[in-house]
């Protein structure tokens, strides 16, 4: 069996939570918490942990260079280091509005990356 | 000739904007915001991680979306005159008007008169200078915000091998940022024994990315010569002073410094206003109201915010407060009553409250360490007013007690308002 660490950022108390992994890599203990959102944050971490993300994209004949983007929703957190990548390679035309798509389905996520700034 | 106008605000960031609007709301009609970018907006232009308006909108933004719910209304008002790449220089406060010197490309110097005036001027990095590193000093070192607006605005990335010092949010947010720019963030080095920054931001900068966070740790050199090409790290003692034989070289080619914020304060101190040592802001009523009528103060200038959203609603009542002191609504005879903080409360802004209010005060607070299970009290004398208990307080994150007009209006003569904490077991 084996065992996992991390701090609940459920509230800012912050506690630091052990949590004891089955043979299926699924939650079989936690200790640490002060109360029950702690597991649930245990669960989620440990299962499907997600994140938002947020970047920048090249902009072509714009008056700004970059536009901020941000993805539309919290992508699985083992995909952050793709979705970078893949942000750093896009390319926009200007004009940009905010809440344009500038990246469909980011690397096929199902998410779609969105500009959070505008350029003319 | 002067130019006159009722309500001059100085800044253009989210407390300028939100301070032009609450006092157009409130009727005045000719007011002139001057900014001295060329965009509207503030910090928050650089700022594309989310997270902002939580509190204010109920939703998760991005600084630049957030700017812009302010900057769409500013531009569309009529009441708003905004003049952009416009410098202020000097305000000099008046019996009746305040004179506000300011200078831009097009119109040359400008001299305006205002019946009040707004200071929402916002905070700066420390500078290196208000360090003491040993060593060289090379090309790479730059302010974590400086490094933000080079990556995020301009897209040019100034290294890749990167060590941060000080773990303040702006440094943990660009923690991740070169990450996912393809840098290599080595660590980051705290001087104290914890961070100031966000648990969250702990957990969603550094640990998801194994960037290790070295506490009571700091730079003790710098090398290179033209270029950064390392430095020094070192363990500090109880007293923050360097462990001798815990020296360890890290190389690199960028050092952030992610140190803290000060208020930019030269215009508010060159108008001869009084300052909080303590904040490095103005000393404010409820309104916000420096101690020379007419002339107030919000967002970071006034004390360093770490949520926009409570710049927004503070520079809400400075506006208010201004469209009060132009249309002679304000109290002509405010009573005021001090607050102070104590047993590691830092301090309380406002530093004055007037006992003739009708609605309630919020009195913003800041701890100067963590404290677990503890209850934060507001009192007069021996009374308690009113008292919160808190699972955990923290330097970097902003509190506030509310006490109301009935209250107020009972405290004996010379009475003071004091904030304190205690912790519990
Ligand atoms: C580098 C940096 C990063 C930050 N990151 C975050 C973050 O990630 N999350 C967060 O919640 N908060 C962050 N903050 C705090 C953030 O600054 C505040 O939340 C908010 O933007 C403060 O608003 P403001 O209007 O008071 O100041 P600002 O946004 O700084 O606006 C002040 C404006 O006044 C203008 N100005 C100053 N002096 C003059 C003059 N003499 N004449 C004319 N114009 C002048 C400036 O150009 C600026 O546009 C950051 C601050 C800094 C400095
Ligand atoms: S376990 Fe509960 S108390 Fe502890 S940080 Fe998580 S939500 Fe807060």
């Amino acid at each position: 069996m084996s065992e996992r660490n991390f701090i609940c950022v459920a509230c800012p108390m912050g506690c630091e939570l052990h949590v004891a992994l089955d043979e299926k890599g699924g939650v079989a203990a936690v200790t640490g918490n002060n109360c029950k959102r702690g597991v649930a944050y245990a669960q989620a971490e440990t299962t499907h942990p997600t994140r938002s993300f947020h970047s920048t994209v090249r902009v072509e004949g714009g008056n700004a260079p970059l536009v901020s983007v941000k993805s539309r929703a919290p992508v699985p957190k083992a995909m952050l280091m793709d979705c970078a990548k893949a942000t750093r390679a896009a390319k926009a035309k200007a004009p940009i509005a905010i809440g344009d798509v500038l990246l469909a389905d980011v690397c096929g996520t199902g998410i779609d990356l969105i500009a959070t700034n505008r350029v003319s | 000739m002067a130019e006159n106008y009722e309500l001059i605000v100085v800044g253009g960031g989210p407390a300028g904007m939100a301070a032009a609007l609450e006092a157009e709301k409130d009727g005045v009609t000719k007011i002139l915001l001057l900014e001295r970018a060329e965009t509207l907006g503030g910090i928050l232009e650089q700022c594309i991680h989310t997270g902002f308006g939580l509190h204010y909108f109920g939703e998760e933004l991005s600084g630049p979306e957030y700017a812009d719910r302010f900057i769409v209304p500013t531009e569309q008002s009529s009441a708003i005159e905004v003049k952009l790449d416009t410098m202020v220089l000097e305000v000099t406060p008046g019996e009746n008007a305040h004179q506000v010197l300011a200078i831009n490309k097009t119109d040359g110097l400008l001299e305006l008169n205002a019946r009040a005036v707004i200071l929402a001027m916002g905070c700066r990095e420390r500078p290196r200078g208000a360090l003491n590193i040993a060593g060289t000093r090379p090309a790479g070192v730059l302010s974590a915000g400086t490094a933000q607006k080079y990556v995020n605005m301009d897209g040019y990335l100034p290294g890749k091998e990167v060590v941060i010092l000080g773990s303040g949010d702006i440094g943990l947010i660009m923690a991740r940022r070169m990450t996912f720019e393809g840098a290599h963030v080595k660590m980051v080095c705290e001087l104290m024994p914890y961070s100031s920054g966000l648990t969250r931001n702990i957990v969603q900068c550094l640990d998801d990315f194994d960037i290790p966070l070295k506490r009571s740790c700091t730079v003790v050199a710098i090398h290179g010569t033209e270029r950064l090409e390392g430095v020094t790290i070192a363990k500090v003692d109880k007293n923050r002073r360097p462990v001798p034989g815990t020296e360890a070289f890290v190389p690199c080619d960028l050092l952030l410094l992610s140190v803290g914020l000060i208020p930019e304060n030269e215009l508010t101190r060159g108008a001869g206003i009084e300052i909080d040592p303590v904040t490095a802001g103005a000393c404010v009523s409820q309104d916000r109201e420096t101690k020379i009528p007419g002339v107030f103060a919000c967002g970071n200038v006034l004390h360093v915010h770490d949520l926009v959203d409570y710049v927004t609603m503070e520079s809400q009542l400075a506006g208010a407060g201004a469209a009060a002191y132009i249309q002679d609504r304000a109290d002509k005879n405010p009573d005021y009553v001090g607050t102070h903080g104590k047993n590691g409360v830092r301090y309380v802004v406002p530093q004055r409250v007037n006992k003739h209010v009708t609605e309630n005060v919020k009195l913003y607070f800041r701890v100067g360490q963590v404290y677990k299970n503890a209850v934060a009290r507001l009192r007069a004398g021996e009374t308690v007013l009113t008292q919160r208990k808190r699972a955990r307080l923290a330097p970097g994150e902003m509190e506030d007690l509310t006490v109301t007009p009935e209250q107020l209006s009972l405290l004996p003569e010379g009475a003071e308002l004091t904030i304190e904490v205690a912790e519990g077991k």
